[in-house]
């Protein structure tokens, strides 16, 4: 089966030095993957998921998407079935369901229409009552943005979710409701799915992942 | 923004011609004695002036004796010398490229000017705000001098000096505060909502509705002041171009005229100029792969890394 996502031989430089912030790295990710990214800070695991999802210029290697190396115009398209996480999301918006609605407005998710029960059916298994919905989301704690942006990601329908620290800024109970949506939603479709999930929490990275991703020094060292 | 930045950077140098006729349109008069001609003696009663803010300063502990100075024997230096350019370029018969000259001159000074005065800098500003301000302030004052003014019906060129030289140099120093103010806010935006860009990036969002936010508040930023002098002009201040050609002996009717055509010209002008260094710094900082680097914003004193 091809990989849906290949990052080939992925290299950036140092803007200032001849140092390597990415130095040759590969990554395949195939369906029903949940690969767990891990490894000490500066190690280049968001550098590594930005430039798979091809948010960064790369000085050397290739990213495919389904075998195929990805054209400027389908970027959109593929940002759209790849999407990134940002470890300190951006809400867009002023409350929680604008923020949720503007991918909308987007033209690759104008077809798309926001789901009010889908979302708060996710809500209610998160613990948060439908007026989430209202809060401002300047009232929003660090972890509940992470949430908020996790949701926004899950209900465009992606093929992979890339997710910087989804639940750095979470209690453990939330951050292990956090998972189980994630682990369900892949479970939903295993065979068009995968994640791949930046942690430094090892425990979650046993629970999470199918496999695990170590890396240092901007290149990955262990892969199981 | 006051009038102030109207200012007649090179008209107050000039002695107008266009003041005993009624129709400034028709073919230049020999120069006239309406206005008074001023004596070194009388330019200096004006300069020793300056002695009250030089002694404020000091009672105030401002600090700004120094820059008073310079900016003093700047503005003298500086207005004597254009002067003496002018003087020379508006002798009868100087072939057209003199003009063209000095008005590119006038454009690379300008483009340069705006980048000065912005905090954020980026690989090719410098030509970015030279080609926005060339294109820009070029088009409005080819449509000024061939088409409003009709320089070539009145005069034997239509690079008349003395229709160009002073018209250039309002429109180059309007769309200067526009081109600065543009890229400044642009660069403002970028860094200040760099996480919102990259999130509307990675959800699938083209280059362009990325930066849309930045672009319209950039560009609504550097159009603003025109805007501003458009709602008060003639109430609040007079303008210094219409203040000069009324010292000149103009009439007053004629030169709000003039004013008015300024007013309009200086209005496209700065908002081209603005659309123009916010797209041109858009392309270079957004790649065709819908990419951010805000990498490539650096500030004004500091190194590109």
């Amino acid at each position: 089966m091809t990989a849906l996502l290949q990052a080939l031989d992925i290299a950036r430089r140092h803007p200032a030095g001849d140092s390597w912030l990415l130095d040759r790295v590969s990554l395949e990710i195939r369906a029903g993957d949940r690969a767990v990214v891990s490894g000490p800070s500066g190690s280049g695991k968001t550098l590594l998921l930005r430039a798979a999802a091809m948010l960064d210029p790369i000085d050397a290697g290739a990213v495919l998407w389904q075998g195929r190396p990805i054209a400027r115009e389908a970027v959109p398209r593929f940002r759209a079935a790849v999407i990134y996480c940002h470890q300190r999301p951006a809400m867009l918006a002023d409350t929680v369901e604008e923020a949720l609605r503007r991918p909308f407005a987007l033209k690759i998710h104008r077809a798309k229409k926001f789901d009010r029960p889908w979302m708060l059916e996710r809500f209610a298994r998160l613990g948060k009552p439908d007026s989430f919905l209202e809060q401002p989301v300047a009232n929003l704690s660090g972890g509940e943005m992470q949430m908020v942006a996790l949701l926004r990601a899950l209900q465009l329908d992606p093929q992979i979710l890339l997710l910087d620290e989804p639940t750095a800024a979470l209690d453990p109970k939330t951050a292990a409701e956090v998972e189980e949506l994630a682990v369900d939603w892949i479970e939903r479709s295993p065979d068009k799915r995968a994640l791949v999930w930046v942690s430094h929490d090892v425990a979650q990275g046993n629970r999470v992942a199918t496999r695990k991703i170590y890396m240092e020094n901007g290149s990955v060292k262990e892969e199981g | 923004m006051a009038i102030a930045t109207i200012r007649p950077l090179y008209f107050c140098t000039i002695h107008c011609p266009l003041t005993t006729n009624h129709c400034p349109l028709k073919s230049s008069p020999p120069m006239n004695t309406d206005y008074i001609d001023l004596q070194p003696w009388q330019v200096g009663i004006a300069a020793a002036l300056i002695l009250i803010s030089g002694a404020i300063s000091l009672l105030l502990r401002l600090g700004l004796e120094r820059r008073l100075l310079v900016a003093s024997v700047r503005t003298v230096v500086q207005l004597l010398l254009v002067g003496w350019v002018l003087e020379w370029i508006f002798k009868p018969n100087q072939p057209w490229y003199y003009v063209l000259g000095m008005l590119l001159f006038m454009t690379i000074i300008a483009g340069g000017a705006a980048v000065t005065r912005c905090e954020r800098r980026y690989r090719g500003v410098w030509l970015d705000s030279v080609i926005s301000m060339g294109i820009s302030s070029w088009f409005i004052g080819a449509v000024a001098v061939a088409a409003v003014i009709q320089v070539q019906r009145h005069e034997q060129t239509w690079y008349h000096p003395q229709y160009c030289i002073p018209l250039m140099g309002m429109i180059l120093g309007n769309t200067l505060s526009g081109i600065s103010l543009g890229w400044d806010r642009f660069g403002d935006e970028l860094a200040q909502k760099r996480g919102r860009i990259e999130t509307l990036l990675a959800l699938g969002g083209t280059r362009w509705e990325a930066a849309l936010g930045a672009i319209q508040v950039a560009v609504r930023t550097g159009m603003i002041p025109t805007l501003n002098t458009m709602m008060v002009v003639g109430i609040v201040s007079l303008p210094g171009m219409m203040t000069g050609q009324i010292l000149a002996g103009m009439k007053p009717e004629s030169a709000v005229l003039y004013q008015i055509v300024i007013m309009f010209l200086i209005a496209v002008g700065t908002t081209l100029g603005t659309v123009m260094v916010v797209l041109l710094s858009y392309w270079r900082l957004f790649t065709p792969w819908h990419q951010f680097i805000p990498g490539r914003i650096f500030p004004k004193n500091g190194k590109k890394h």
